[in-house]
């Protein structure tokens, strides 16, 4: 179009008037509006006008026009809500009615809630655990893609676990338990400390002192075992971290050891029921159960 | 007489700005406080030191070109500013790591609005006044109104300017886009503004032609436009005279609306009529062609003044805003489109006759660019108006892509040109120090603005997919860090853009400066300066 506008008016250029005024050697052509510009503003008007009747547009007294074809927008998001919870409506019933244990084993409502549980995850765990679900290491959140857990990793103890939440303020039923401040509350000294961090480096495999590890050991026995059991394996029921593995929240070093001995940990995870509804929250532990440490439920008790 | 009255005065601002730093609430305006008491000691000093000298009348044969060399000075400093702080920014975004914990001093939220407000309101606000003080002289035949009023709207702008940056840095917000000054900044704007509109008038006052050159319209409807926006957008009760905190008079949806107003006529009359003005002047200038067309001016100028101003809602498409609203905005947008084109044709079509000079003139192929990213985002804005595209551009980096195709390609070529054009013609030199280093620094520029634009989107329409995909059952696939990744080799491109366009406005600067230094006066009297005989 650009083209044509130019050849036209190098062609008409001679016969184009100015208008007369100068300023500062600036003159104006009196060059008439070009067909082409005129022609799509109107069009644009035109359409201005026609869409300003179809849909919600001019405000008057008292509300605006609702145009001939009504609001749109809300309700569009509404159908689109409505057509994936009738299309999901009945395998979200059966996930909440099948027993939580068996959920891993139906291929139906696996091939469901798996990717679902993905999505949810993305969305709502990834912030915390990474969108990998491989925690972050030394920050205390958890890798979920291991098969060390903290509170079990059945279908329901994760389930408990996403429903009530880890040591927040909001849910009764959270999972509770704290490790006291061994060393900012004075319950041993400096030494002693010192000996009970070798104590756990050597039960966790690494370089220690062994002078020190063996006067620690009594000061494990004597303050530790209670949650961490003897064998420093830890207590599922508690919460309290097996600590003779490779695998530690917030590293295994002699100085964030010494560091957590002194102050404790408090490591928080919000309740999700009442921010996600119970399907979701079943997806996702489908899929946390999914991501390779997922265990059988435990036996019954003989 | 005059002079102690404003001695009197300074000195009771120095006071109360020194009770200021004692007793202020926070740090932004202790800090501001300091700004302010050194300002105004400074400029006593330099009252007392005038008093003691000759009075010299002005030379009203002249035009108060002095004014307008500051002004060409602070634009291409505070560019070469803004520019190296969105080069930062956009490092950071790609690196997080650059983040430097200093007390949040150096954090991307900081410092992002003082990019913003560095690149607007000191570069482009000062090429601005700046091309306004220069064009209404030369199109009138008048000296500038107002006797030193000039010179305040200056210094009261760059006042205004490191008063905005120092509190940005230190957490004083807010918290409005591109109106992030706190509310004492908003009323020192306001005098300062209101003084430009008063020089500005004054001057036309004084007119030789009987009619008002077109770019004066511009300029005008900018100056007048702005002043209401920003008085209106700012209404707030401040906390306490000692605090920069304040109240918004508006709360909920008609203050996100009021912000939106605002927003879209900063872009509407800052960015746009008030760079039209500057295309009007200085393209047939260095073309040296009439304008294009008389009738096309008139009509796509008041289309353009009269449509702006109701857009504003498609920046709040899909939020609490009403629907109606929406679709209002949507529709205004759509029919601004060939408004906004008419001055790209304008501008375009007064180059006909003038293609060869393309060739060889690389500042003229500067106001050739300008003019074409204008018109390119011009299209862009009214088709991400539409919900529909809207909906999948919004909150996404194809909106930066937008902005900065309209603020590199437009705004930004346009006041390399214009300086270019100036340089010479106000420091009385035969022409710019090096041709070959302005070619250099066109390049620099356009391919910088086409690594910019193309990665951001790319980045803005993949985000905006990977946003929206939902998997059959309805569930969304991305998390929003999968996002982020996938964007930063993206934002790496980005960054090399902007560190090119750096490059090249720094050529800049090194030209303009050996053209000053380094070259011979053009003739004993600068003929450029005074003003011709009836
Ligand atoms: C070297 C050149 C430049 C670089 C590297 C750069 C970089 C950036 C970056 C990284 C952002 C933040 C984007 C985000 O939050 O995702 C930004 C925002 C912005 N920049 Fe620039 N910029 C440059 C020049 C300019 C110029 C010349 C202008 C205006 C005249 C400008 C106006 C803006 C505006 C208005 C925003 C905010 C956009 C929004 O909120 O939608 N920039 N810039
Ligand atoms: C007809 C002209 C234009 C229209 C209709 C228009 C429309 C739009 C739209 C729809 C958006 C995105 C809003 C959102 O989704 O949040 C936008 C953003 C933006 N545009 Fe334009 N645009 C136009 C021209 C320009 C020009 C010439 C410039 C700059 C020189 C510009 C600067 C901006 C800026 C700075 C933003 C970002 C605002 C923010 O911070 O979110 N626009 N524009």
């Amino acid at each position: 179009m650009f083209a044509k506008q130019i050849t036209k008016n190098s062609r008409t250029k001679a016969q184009v008037e100015t208008t007369g005024h100068i300023w500062d050697g600036v003159q104006e052509l009196n060059n008439p509006l070009p067909r082409w510009w005129v022609w799509v503003l109107y069009l644009t008007i035109i359409w201005g006008i026609g869409y300003t009747i179809a849909y919600p547009a001019w405000p008057m007294i008292s509300g605006a026009t609702q145009g001939i074809l009504g609001p749109q927008e809300r309700a569009a998001v509404a159908a689109e809500i409505d057509r994936f919870d009738s299309a999901n409506g009945d395998i979200k019933a059966a996930l909440i009615a099948a027993p939580l244990a068996d959920i891993p084993a139906d291929e139906a409502l696996k091939a469901y809630a798996i990717p679902a549980g993905a999505s949810v995850f993305k969305n709502n765990c990834a912030t915390c655990h990474g969108s990998g679900a491989a925690g972050v290491q030394g920050k205390g959140y958890p890798n979920l893609l291991d098969n060390d857990w903290l509170w079990g990793g059945d279908m329901e103890a994760i389930h408990t676990t996403l429903t009530h939440g880890i040591r927040n303020a909001t849910d009764p039923d959270a999972r509770y338990s704290q490790m006291p401040k061994f060393g900012a509350d004075g319950l041993l000294e400096p030494a002693q400390i010192a000996g009970v961090v070798e104590h756990v480096l050597k039960i966790s495999g690494q370089d220690h002192d062994a002078a020190l590890a063996s006067a620690g050991a009594t000061v494990f026995t004597e303050n530790c075992v209670a949650c961490h059991t003897e064998a420093g394996t830890g207590d599922r029921a508690q919460g309290a971290p097996n600590l003779t593995d490779a695998i530690w929240l917030y590293g295994g070093t002699r100085e964030t050891i010494t560091n957590t001995v002194i102050n404790a940990r408090f490591g928080v995870m919000p309740a999700w029921a009442g921010r996600l509804p119970e399907d979701e929250i079943r997806a996702v532990a489908s899929y946390v159960h999914s991501l390779g440490g997922g265990e059988a439920a435990p036996s019954p008790a003989p | 007489m005059w002079d102690y009255i404003k001695l009197a005065v300074l000195g009771a601002i120095a006071v109360l700005a020194a009770i200021g730093v004692q007793y202020g609430w926070d740090l932004p305006y202790k800090v501001n406080a300091a700004v302010v008491m050194l300002a105004a000691a400074a400029t006593f000093i330099v009252t007392v030191r005038g008093m003691e000298r000759p009075k010299r009348a002005a030379n009203m044969g002249e035009y108060n070109d002095g004014v307008v060399r500051a002004g060409v000075i602070a634009t291409a400093f505070w560019g070469v500013v803004g520019f190296l702080v969105g080069v930062i920014i956009a490092f950071q975004l790609a690196f997080p790591s650059l983040n430097i914990e200093l007390t949040g001093i150096l954090n991307f939220g900081r410092l992002r609005p003082l990019h913003t407000s560095a690149v607007i309101f000191a570069f482009g606000g000062n090429a601005l006044i700046m091309s306004a003080f220069y064009v209404v002289q030369r199109t009138s035949g008048a000296r500038l109104w107002g006797g030193k009023l000039p010179w305040f709207v200056f210094w009261g702008w760059q006042l205004m300017i490191v008063l905005a940056a120092t509190s940005y840095v230190l957490g004083g917000t807010q918290g409005k886009e591109y109106a992030e000054p706190v509310w004492y900044i908003d009323l020192w704007i306001t005098v300062v503004w209101v003084s430009f509109l008063l020089v500005f008038i004054g001057t036309l006052y004084k007119r030789r032609e009987p009619h008002i050159y077109v770019a004066n319209w511009f300029f005008l409807s900018m100056i007048i436009t702005v002043a209401m926006l920003h008085v209106v957008n700012n209404m707030a009760i401040p906390v306490s005279l000692l605090s920069s905190q304040s109240v918004p008079v508006f709360s909920g949806v008609q203050d996100a609306m009021t912000q939106w107003w605002y927003g879209h006529n900063a872009v509407g009359f800052f960015l746009t009529a008030g760079f039209l003005g500057m295309m009007y002047y200085f393209v047939p200038k260095q073309a040296e062609r009439p304008v294009y067309s008389y009738k096309l001016s008139i009509i796509h100028f008041w289309a353009l003044i009269f449509l702006y101003i109701w857009a504003g809602p498609h920046h709040l498409h899909y939020t609490a805003l009403p629907e109606w609203a929406s679709t209002l905005g949507m529709v205004f947008s759509i029919v601004l489109w060939m408004p906004s084109w008419g001055g790209m044709i304008n501008g375009l079509m007064t180059l006909s006759g003038a293609w060869d000079k393309l060739r060889t003139d690389p500042i003229l192929r500067m106001f050739a660019v300008a003019i074409g990213f204008y018109g390119m985002s011009t299209f862009e804005g009214p088709m991400m108006s539409i919900k529909a595209v809207n909906s999948l551009s919004h909150y996404t980096d194809w909106t930066i892509g937008h902005v900065h195709s309209g603020a590199l390609g437009w705004n930004g070529m346009i006041t390399f040109a214009t300086l270019y054009f100036l340089t010479p013609r106000l420091w009385n030199r035969a022409g710019m120090y090096s041709q070959s280093m302005v070619s250099w620094h066109f390049w620099l520029a356009t391919i910088g603005i086409v690594l910019y634009a193309s990665s951001m989107w790319v980045t803005g329409i993949m985000e905006g997919l990977m946003w929206r995909e939902v998997d059959a059952n309805g569930f969304l696939v991305n998390a929003f860090a999968d996002t982020v990744a996938a964007k930063f080799p993206m934002y790496v491109v980005r960054g090399t853009g902007g560190l090119m366009y750096l490059s090249g406005a720094l050529l800049m600067v090194y030209n303009m400066w050996m053209t000053v230094r380094g070259l011979p006066a053009k003739s004993a009297v600068n003929t450029n300066n005074a003003i011709p005989a009836q």
